[in-house]
C-alpha cells in the first residue's frame, strides 16, 4: 500500500503528513506527528482514551484514519491549554483530584469540552452519560463527574 | 518507627489537598507513559499466541519469518536461558511457552521488525505445530483426580487421596474448638459461593521499550508498579548482572497489583539483544485481557454457627482458588482473611489451590480476600436474616479490636473496625427509607497492609528547597503525599519540596508499589530522612554558633537555641543554612533505608443500597457509602479516591465483570466491550467517610488504604441484592441472566 499525504490543522497549526491508507488516527497523531497525549486503551473504540475532536465533533481516534484528517481541524489534548494558562477543566481535575493515574485524563478532558460546548450547564446524569464512553478504572468517576461541574460553573461565570 | 510520642501534634501541611505535582503534565497530554516512549532506531516487537487452552508445541519453524524483509529478530523459547529458581522460570515460561502452551493467548514466539505491519506479517509466517491436549478451566474439575493435567511434577507434597496432580497448595488457619462452638449455636447456615476471575482492568496495556548493548549493558523502560522486582526478574531471565540493567518506570494507566510482574520486557529484551536495536513492545487490549492478570476464580464453602442473639460461636470455611497455569498461593490470603473482622473463639479456614488452563494470576488489589470475605459475609448476612438480627449490631457484636486474636494467628493491636462500624451506624444513610424492589446491604472488609524495602534521599538544595528521590511508581498521588510529609517535617512550605521517582541505578531498592504500602513506609522513610537532614541542620548551626550540637532544636523551619542556657541567638531558616552550607561542611542531605514493619491492619465497611428490576434482572447501585479507617489521611482526596476507585472495582466485580471460557478452552469476551468495566453512568457518587485511628507503627499514625475499599462490594451489594428480591444469590457477577434465572426458580 503506497503512503498518502495528508494536509489538516491541528490544534491550529497547518500540519502535514503521509500515512498508510489504513492508518488510524491516533497512530499518525502517536507515532508519527509525536502527540502522544492521546492514548490507545483498546484501539476498538471502547474506553474513550484517545479522544480527540474532528471539526468539533467528539470521536475516537481509534476509530478514524489518518486519512480523514485531510482538511479537517483536528483538536487534541494537546492543544487545550492557551499557552500556560490551563483550560478551567484542566485546572479544575488538578484541584478536585481527578486523576489517579491520569491515563484516562486526556480523553475525558476532550471529551468534558465538548460537552460543555454543547451545553455549558449540564445535569450530573447528563455528565455521566455523555461521559460513558470515556473508561477510568482508578477513580470511580466522582471526583471527575464533581471537576466537570466545577469547571462548567466557572465557565459559565457562576 | 513508632508513633510520635505526641500523638496529638497539630499538622500543618499533613491534612491539607495542594496540587499533585505531576497534575499538569497529565492534564496537558505531556506526561510520559509506557508506550509514548521512542528510541533511535527503534524496532517494533509483536507477540505470536497460542490458539489452544492446552497444546504440546512439537515444533516452531521461524525460517519464512526470519527471511522477510525488514523483520530483525524472531525470538522463541530456545532464545532463554533456565533459570534455577523455580518461580523465575515460571515467570520466564508465562512470558514464553517452553514446550506447552498452557492457555489461550500464551506466547510463543515474538518477532521484531521495522514497522508493525511487517511484523504482524511475520507472525503470520511462524509455522507453529500443535498437538492439542485435553484443558481444563473451572476450579472445581481441576481438583477431580480424572482432570487434565495442565502441568506434570508440580502438586503439592503429600496430595490426598482422590485429588488431581492439579492441586499445588493448602493451607490452614484457625483456633479453638469447632465441635464445641458449633454446639452452642442456635442457628448454623452453611453455604456455598462461586465468584468468576475478573482483570485488574488498568486503561493502559502493559508497553516497553527495550536497549541492550553489545557490551552487555541494558536499558529497559516501562509501565510498572516496581522497577527493582522487573530488574531483578529480567537481569535473573538475561542472566546478566541486575547493575547492567538500569530500569526505568514510566508513568503508569494503572496496575492495581496486575503490574507487579513482567509479560513483555523480558521477550523485548531478547529481542533487542538479538536484534542488536532498541525494541518497543506494547499490547493490544486482547493480549492484555488473554495473557496478562486477571485474580484468581473461587469456589467457597462456609459455615457459620450464631447464638439467638448474635453472637458467633463457630466459623469455618474451605475455599478453593484457581491462579491459571502455574502455582498460585492467593488462597492462603484468602484463607487468612475471610474471619479476620471477627472476634471468635473458634474459626478454621482451610484454602486449596489449584492449576488450570488460564492466564498466570497477577495480584489485584488485596489478593484472595474479596472473595473469601464475599462469602462470609454473605452467610453472616443471612444468619442476621433468619435471626431477625440488625446486620449492623452483629457485626458490632463479634468485632475484632484491640487484642483479639486474630482467626489467622496475630493478636491485633490499635484498629479502626469498631469505629467505623459505629459510624456506619450513625450515618443517615443507614436509616433511609427503601423503595419497592430495593435493599440494602453491608460487608466488612480487611487487608494486612505491607511495609517492606524502601530507600529514600532527600538533599536540600543551596535556594532552600528540597528533592527527594524515592523509587515506588506514584500510581495515584503518592508524590503529593511524600512531598506533604517532608514538608511538615522540615517545617517549610509544600511547594518548596519536589518528588522524584528515581529509575533502579538511581537509588536503592524498593519493593513493589502493593501492600498499599507507598505512601505508609516511603514516607516514614521519608520522615526519617527529614529527621536525618535536620540533625545535620542542627549541627551546623551549631558550629557557627560555637554551642553544643545538642543545645539546638528544629521548629517549624527553624534551628533555634534550646534554652538562655545555650545563649541567644536568632533562629536560622532551613533556607540560611542550606545558602551557606557551602561554607559550613557541605552539601547537606538526609536518608533513609528500612525494611518497614508496622504497617498496621486496615478495616472498611460498604453501606448499599440497590434497585433490581424484575423484569430485566438489572441491577442499579442508588447510594453508596464507603467507611474506612486510613489511620491518619496524609492527601484526602487521594484518600477519597481509593476508597471510591476500589469501591466500583468490586460494584463491577460483583454485577457484571467475569472471564467467560467456551467449551473450547478459549476466551470470549477479550475486549473492553464484551468484558465490561463499570462506566459513569451506571454509578452514583460514592461518599466516603474517612476514620483516623492512628497506626502505633508511623510517626504519624498512617496506615495504608490502597487494598482494603475493594473487598467489601462484592458482599455488600450480593446481600443488598439478595434482600431486594428475597432471594440470596452465591454467585458472582450477578449479571441481568443469573438474576433472571435465578429468579425463575424462585417459587
Ligand atoms: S483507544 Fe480508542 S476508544 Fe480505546
Ligand atoms: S485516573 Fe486512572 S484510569 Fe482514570
Amino acid at each position: 500500500m503506497k503512503n498518502i499525504h495528508v494536509s489538516t490543522t491541528i490544534n491550529g497549526d497547518p500540519t502535514e503528513f503521509i500515512c498508510n491508507p489504513d492508518e488510524s488516527l491516533l497512530d499518525v497523531l502517536r507515532n508519527r506527528l509525536g502527540l502522544t497525549g492521546a492514548k490507545e486503551g483498546c484501539g476498538t473504540g471502547d474506553c474513550g482514551a484517545c479522544s480527540v475532536t474532528v471539526n468539533g465533533r467528539l470521536v475516537c481516534s481509534c476509530l478514524v484514519l489518518g486519512v480523514e484528517a485531510e482538511a479537517a481541524e483536528v483538536e487534541t489534548i494537546e492543544g487545550m491549554a492557551n499557552g500556560e494558562k490551563l483550560h478551567p477543566l484542566q485546572q479544575h481535575f488538578i484541584d478536585g483530584a481527578a486523576l489517579q493515574c491520569g491515563v484516562c485524563t486526556p480523553g475525558i478532558l476532550v471529551a468534558a469540552k465538548a460537552l460543555l460546548e454543547k451545553n455549558p450547564n449540564p445535569t450530573d446524569t447528563e455528565v455521566r452519560y455523555w461521559l460513558a464512553g470515556n473508561l477510568c478504572r482508578c477513580t470511580g468517576y466522582d471526583k471527575i463527574i464533581k471537576a466537570v461541574q466545577s469547571a462548567a460553573a466557572e465557565m459559565r461565570g457562576a | 518507627m513508632a508513633l510520635d510520642e505526641n500523638g496529638k501534634r497539630i499538622f500543618k501541611v499533613v491534612g491539607t489537598r495542594p496540587p499533585r505535582p505531576d497534575g499538569i503534565d497529565k492534564v496537558t497530554g505531556r506526561a510520559m507513559y509506557g508506550a509514548d516512549a521512542t528510541a533511535p532506531g527503534m524496532l517494533q516487537g509483536h507477540i505470536l499466541r497460542s490458539p489452544h487452552a492446552h497444546a504440546r508445541i512439537k515444533s516452531i519453524d521461524t525460517s519464512e519469518a526470519e527471511a522477510l524483509s525488514g523483520v530483525k529478530a524472531v525470538v522463541t523459547a530456545k532464545d532463554f536461558g533456565l533459570p534455577d529458581d523455580e518461580s523465575v522460570l515460571d515467570v520466564q515460561d508465562n512470558c514464553m511457552a517452553r514446550d506447552k502452551a498452557l492457555y489461550d493467548g500464551h506466547p510463543v514466539a515474538a518477532v521484531a521488525a521495522s514497522s508493525a505491519a511487517i511484523a504482524k506479517k511475520a507472525l503470520k509466517l511462524i509455522k507453529v505445530d500443535y498437538e492439542i491436549l485435553p484443558h481444563v478451566t473451572d476450579v472445581d474439575e481441576a481438583m477431580k483426580p480424572d482432570a487434565p493435567i495442565v502441568q506434570t511434577g508440580r502438586a503439592m507434597e503429600d496430595l490426598p487421596d482422590g485429588l488431581s496432580e492439579n492441586v499445588t497448595y493448602h493451607f490452614e488457619f484457625g483456633h479453638g474448638d469447632m465441635d464445641a462452638g458449633f454446639a452452642k449455636a442456635d442457628k448454623i447456615i452453611e453455604r456455598s459461593f462461586k465468584t468468576a476471575a475478573t482483570h485488574q482492568g488498568y486503561i493502559e496495556p502493559h508497553a516497553c521499550l527495550a536497549s541492550m548493548n553489545s557490551d552487555g549493558k541494558g536499558e529497559l523502560w516501562c509501565c510498572t508498579q516496581g522497577q527493582f522486582y522487573v530488574r531483578e526478574l529480567c537481569a535473573d531471565i538475561m542472566q546478566m548482572d541486575a547493575s547492567q540493567l538500569r530500569v526505568t518506570a514510566s508513568e503508569i494507566g494503572g496496575g492495581f497489583g496486575g503490574k507487579t510482574t513482567v509479560f513483555i520486557e523480558p521477550v523485548a529484551l531478547a529481542l533487542s539483544r538479538k536484534s542488536g536495536r532498541p525494541v518497543k513492545i506494547v499490547m493490544t487490549r486482547d493480549e492484555v485481557f488473554r495473557a496478562t492478570g486477571p485474580t484468581v476464580s473461587s469456589s467457597t464453602d462456609v459455615k457459620i454457627g450464631m447464638t439467638k442473639d448474635g453472637r458467633i460461636t463457630a466459623a469455618h470455611a474451605t475455599l478453593r482458588y484457581q491462579g491459571g497455569a502455574f502455582p498460585c498461593g492467593t488462597v492462603q490470603f484468602g484463607a487468612q482473611s475471610a474471619f479476620a473482622a471477627y472476634d471468635l473463639e473458634a474459626v478454621q479456614t482451610i484454602g486449596w489451590s489449584a492449576l488450570t488452563n488460564r492466564p498466570k494470576e497477577a495480584a489485584y488489589r488485596a489478593p484472595g480476600a474479596p472473595m473469601a470475605i464475599y462469602a462470609v459475609e454473605s452467610v453472616v448476612d443471612e444468619l442476621c436474616q433468619e435471626l431477625n438480627l440488625d446486620p449492623l449490631d452483629v457485626r458490632l457484636k463479634n468485632a475484632a479490636q484491640k487484642g483479639t486474636k486474630s482467626s489467622y494467628g496475630p493478636t491485633f493491636d490499635d484498629i479502626g473496625l469498631k469505629a467505623t462500624l459505629d459510624a456506619a451506624k450513625a450515618h443517615p444513610h443507614y436509616a433511609a427509607p427503601l423503595g419497592p424492589n430495593q435493599g440494602r446491604g453491608l460487608s466488612c472488609g480487611f487487608w494486612f497492609n505491607f511495609g517492606g524495602n524502601t530507600c529514600v534521599s532527600m538533599n536540600l538544595n543551596f535556594d532552600g528547597t528540597v528533592g527527594i528521590t524515592e523509587g515506588n511508581p506514584d500510581i495515584g498521588g503518592s508524590r503529593a503525599s511524600i512531598s506533604q510529609m517532608a514538608a511538615e517535617e522540615l517545617g517549610i512550605p509544600y511547594e518548596k519540596v519536589r518528588t522524584i521517582v528515581a529509575d533502579t541505578n538511581s537509588i536503592g531498592h524498593n519493593d513493589v508499589t502493593d501492600g498499599s504500602r507507598v505512601t505508609f513506609a516511603v514516607g516514614l522513610a521519608t520522615i526519617k530522612a527529614a529527621r536525618e537532614a535536620i540533625k545535620e541542620m542542627c549541627t551546623r548551626v551549631a558550629k557557627i554558633w560555637d554551642i553544643d550540637a545538642d543545645a539546638v532544636y528544629w521548629e517549624d523551619g527553624y534551628a533555634k537555641p534550646s534554652g538562655p542556657n545555650a545563649g541567644t541567638f536568632d533562629p536560622m531558616s532551613l533556607e540560611e543554612i542550606a545558602a551557606i552550607s557551602a561554607q559550613t561542611g557541605g552539601p547537606i542531605a538526609g536518608h533513609h533505608e528500612v525494611n518497614a514493619d508496622g504497617a498496621g491492619v486496615s478495616f472498611g465497611v460498604h453501606l448499599v443500597d440497590v434497585e433490581v428490576d424484575p423484569e430485566t434482572g438489572a441491577t442499579t447501585v442508588l447510594r453508596y457509602t464507603v467507611f474506612q479507617d486510613a489511620g491518619k489521611a496524609i492527601h484526602p482526596d487521594y484518600v477519597e479516591g481509593q476508597m471510591q476507585g476500589g469501591a466500583v472495582q468490586g460494584i463491577g466485580w460483583a454485577l457484571n465483570e467475569e472471564y467467560i471460557y467456551g467449551e473450547d478452552g478459549l476466551l470470549q469476551n477479550p475486549s473492553l466491550l464484551d468484558y465490561r468495566i463499570p462506566v459513569a453512568s451506571d454509578l452514583p457518587n460514592i461518599d466516603t467517610v474517612i476514620l483516623e485511628i492512628p497506626n502505633p507503627g508511623h510517626p504519624y499514625g498512617v496506615r495504608g488504604v490502597g487494598e482494603t475499599p475493594i473487598v467489601p462490594p462484592l458482599a455488600a451489594i450480593s446481600n443488598a441484592v439478595s434482600r431486594a428480591l428475597d432471594l440470596r444469590m452465591f454467585e458472582l457477577p450477578m449479571s441481568p441472566p443469573k438474576i433472571l434465572k435465578a429468579l425463575s426458580s424462585k417459587v
